[in-house]
């Protein structure tokens, strides 16, 4: 099995959201992450998918999707040529000892401390699912007390859109 | 402007009080008609109306002429306009799924689309089995159905139940219509999407308020469906890269499945076989698609398959599939199924290739223009002389088919009536043009075997969901679409007790259906089950239809009905009795063919084996000699039961 990130573009409508989730569970397919949001164009909506599947089922779902009326397209976005990004919100125990090592590791990571309380701290992390995870690796020793994660969003490197090619041909 | 609707006194007068009256004089309505209304409407000009009556002049401006349908609360104001329109005609039936299933029959007997009206909740409920049975088998069908008002959805008012969430995964496509503005939109696209590239079932779903509030009508509405472009026309590079595999075949066979019916290809079928010569096994859903009296036609493949197209399939080096999906059914153990065979798959619905078994040549396209092409090419490759020479497989399948021809043997029982020839008969003399509507079990396969069939749609079942009780709804849909043809339904005791209450729908409505049920007291099919894998533990199959008791008895419940009620317990009887059932022409006919319960469908590969474990009889493998190239004669105690 190996991680796959689908860009789909859907038509900004009700129900879109039931029917690709459907879709995937009907099929068997066990979603990792999925971000929805609006486009640059608001008629279009955008969800980042990202599946745990072999390339045969892959096409399978891919297809699937493509036949679903209100998908304008479905586009595989590599890992090389794409930027992926994640964030997190992590409320992890600090207090007066430990505070100062755990701001050395938000440092690290490029994160920020979003909320403070006398024994908690709040970092908000942006970043590929590899580097959130190896930051909530570095965190857990001090006790991480809440989390919470969006789906992944993903963007083909490059001057290209694929949005502007999907309604062109839409 | 004031809204259609019949003057007081037609209703008085009692001129209108059937669902099948005769087209009302236009006098009768001083206010205009939907039809005028509808012409009116062709000028472009928007009308004001209800979005009840925006819905009836869609589904005018449609050509609908039949609605198959049971109203209720929520769809009350849609039906108001409907008793006034001269062009639709409204079936009012006794169940929903029945409705569904009538769609579905008047859509595979004619082509064009098959439209059902329900109310919300359980009447949109009970229309989802019908949906799922026209989804797996990419039958065209519309569904209307009521709901509850915007305001109240979400709330669990009463009759309230999210008819678009549940169809969602059996439904091509569906709609929640509470913007009166968008129905006639809605409509077209719903018929657009149940008719173009891969058919199947649209369901719109249309709140109460949006169906009683004012609006304009305006026809043609503007369709807005940018992500649905089905293709049609199949790449030339695929067609030329198929051309080759097909020139370099020894022995090929071509997998024909439901979607040349759909396509309405068969003509281009026939022309291609005729042209490359190459052998052709139709499915459970393709049968007609080509004659089956052509001779290079080796019949169904397939769990209950003959020898021919089971073992031709098997031995094959190139599948070409057209309009097949590889389903279970066919391949058997897929991992073993004709395991030296390339493919060449071709189908409307790109999601069919590769699913289940990995394409050589993947073709996109409408069968008819693939089947069109792929004959161009062969044609080519001919006249320069390099098209494939199958002459010696031709030879050794004709040899499958002379020895293992589809047979039964005559009941232990002396005098017993077996099922096989009852349905062998009513083929031979309901004849070709014919329309024959199968419910699911053994008596589905032995109509799919028995029945001779030359022309596409002549034949129609339930083929992927396996739905008993297809039959009777089906076959009264098929008649309202074909008033001119016979239609039979070939029901069996089980599926005909689930969906007969269709049959007071037929009498009060003339559609004048014949309906042979072929009883053997139980469930046939689950029974061979139990007598082959269960120990014959006869576990919940016995129906009491004729053994020991008859319950019902439905020569009884046919003349309660009002239909013609026939019995045939002895072979001597058949002929006759099928003749008299086809003299009878002015109500529908049952006909309670008593036959022996212990015969079995054979030939047979056992569920999840390979296809290659094909048996023609009871632990009887049709014997090969050693090259397996030419196939001996069966014993003569192959016979149907095994004993």
């Amino acid at each position: 099995m190996s991680k796959h990130t689908l860009s789909v573009l859907v038509e900004n409508k009700p129900g879109v959201l039931a029917r690709i989730a459907a879709l995937f569970s009907r099929r068997g397919f066990n979603i990792d992450s999925l971000a929805v949001g609006e486009t640059e164009h608001p008629e279009v909506s955008r969800m980042t998918v990202v599946v745990d599947v072999e390339d045969l089922p892959l096409e399978q779902v891919t297809k699937q999707l493509n036949k679903l009326v209100e998908v304008l397209k479905v586009v595989e976005l590599e890992a090389d040529s794409a930027v992926q990004r994640q964030v997190m919100l992590i409320k992890v125990r600090a207090d007066a000892a430990t505070r100062s090592q755990v701001l050395e590791f938000v440092q690290m990571f490029r994160a920020k401390v979003v909320d403070v309380a006398t024994d908690s701290l709040t970092i908000e992390a942006t970043g590929t699912s590899d580097k959130l995870t190896a930051l909530l690796e570095v965190l857990e020793p001090f006790g991480v007390r809440e989390l919470v994660q969006s789906g992944m969003v993903a963007i083909g490197r490059g001057p290209r859109s694929i949005t502007d090619r999907a309604l062109r041909t839409a | 402007m004031r809204g259609p609707g019949p003057t007081p006194s037609a209703r008085e007068n009692g001129e209108i009080v059937s669902d099948t009256r005769p087209v009302t004089p236009a006098a009768l309505h001083p206010a205009p008609t939907p039809a005028q209304v509808a012409q009116q409407a062709r000028a472009r000009t928007p009308v004001e109306v209800t979005g009840a009556q925006s819905l009836v002049l869609s589904l005018e401006a449609m050509e609908v002429d039949t609605v198959f349908g049971i109203p209720g609360g929520a769809i009350l104001p849609a039906y108001d306009p409907l008793l006034d329109s001269v062009k639709v005609r409204h079936v009012l039936v006794r169940h929903e799924q029945g409705a569904g299933h009538a769609a579905e029959g008047y859509a595979s007997a004619t082509g064009r689309v098959g439209v059902c009206m329900a109310t919300s909740g359980p009447g949109a409920t009970n229309l989802v089995t019908a949906l799922a049975d026209a989804y797996m088998d990419s039958v065209p069908v519309v569904a209307i159905t009521g709901q509850v008002a915007s305001s109240a959805i979400g709330t669990d008012a009463f009759q309230e139940a999210d008819i678009r969430g549940i169809t969602m995964p059996v439904t091509k496509h569906n709609y929640l219509v509470t913007d009166p503005a968008e129905i006639p939109r809605v409509i077209a696209e719903a018929f657009h999407i149940a008719s173009t590239g891969r058919p199947g079932p649209v369901l719109v779903d249309i709140s109460k308020d949006a169906l009683q509030a004012r609006t304009s009508f305006a026809w043609p509405p503007r369709i807005s469906l940018p992500g649905y472009h089905p293709v049609t026309r199949p790449h030339g590079k695929q067609i030329r890269e198929a051309a080759r595999l097909i020139a370099a075949a020894k022995r090929p066979v071509l997998y024909v499945g439901g979607g040349v019916i759909r396509a309405e290809a068969s003509e281009e079928l026939r022309r291609f076989v005729e042209l490359s010569q190459i052998p052709v096994v139709t499915t459970l859903m393709a049968r007609g698609a080509l004659p089956d009296s052509h001779e290079l036609h080796l019949g169904m493949p397939g769990m209950h398959g003959s020898v021919s197209a089971v073992t031709g399939l098997q031995k094959s080096d190139l599948l070409i599939a057209l309009g097949a999906r590889f389903d279970d059914r066919v391949t058997g153990q897929l991992s073993t199924f004709a395991p030296d065979a390339k493919v060449i798959h071709a189908d409307i619905d790109p999601a069919e290739i590769s699913k289940n078994r990995k394409a050589d040549v993947p073709i996109v396209g409408d069968c008819k223009a693939v089947l069109t092409d792929l004959a161009e090419a062969v044609e080519n490759d001919m006249d320069a002389g390099t098209a494939g020479d199958y002459s010696a497989w031709r030879s050794r399948v004709a040899g499958w088919k002379r020895t293992f021809p589809v047979g039964y043997t005559e009941p232990a029982e002396e005098g017993a009536l077996a099922p096989q020839y009852v349905i062998e008969r009513l083929g031979a003399i309901a004849g070709p043009e014919a329309v024959y509507v199968a419910g699911v079990g053994q008596h589905q396969m032995w109509a799919a075997q028995f029945v001779q069939y030359e022309r596409p749609n002549s034949w129609l079942n339930s083929g992927g969901l396996g739905t008993m009780g297809y039959s009777v709804p089906a076959a009264m849909g098929a008649k309202v679409g074909e008033p001119d043809r016979t239609v039979w339904a070939i029901d069996g005791d089980g599926c005909f007790q689930m969906t007969n209450q269709e049959l007071a729908t037929c009498v009060i409505n003339n559609i004048p259906i014949k309906v042979a049920v072929i009883n053997n007291s139980s469930l046939g099919m689950v029974r061979q089950w139990q007598t082959l894998f269960y120990n014959e533990r006869y576990s919940n199959t016995d129906l009491h239809t004729s053994v020991g008791s008859r319950v019902p008895d439905f020569v009884k419940l046919a003349d309660a009905y009002g239909c013609a009620g026939l019995r045939c317990e002895r072979p001597e009887d058949v002929d006759e009795t099928i003749r008299q059932a086809m003299a009878i022409d002015d109500r529908p006919v049952v006909v309670d063919f008593v036959v022996e319960r212990d015969a079995m469908v054979w030939p047979m590969v056992p569920a999840g084996v390979s296809n290659d474990l094909i048996q023609v009889a009871r632990d009887t493998a049709p014997q090969w000699d050693r090259e397996e190239s030419e196939a001996v004669p069966q014993p003569t105690d192959a016979d149907h039961d095994g004993r």
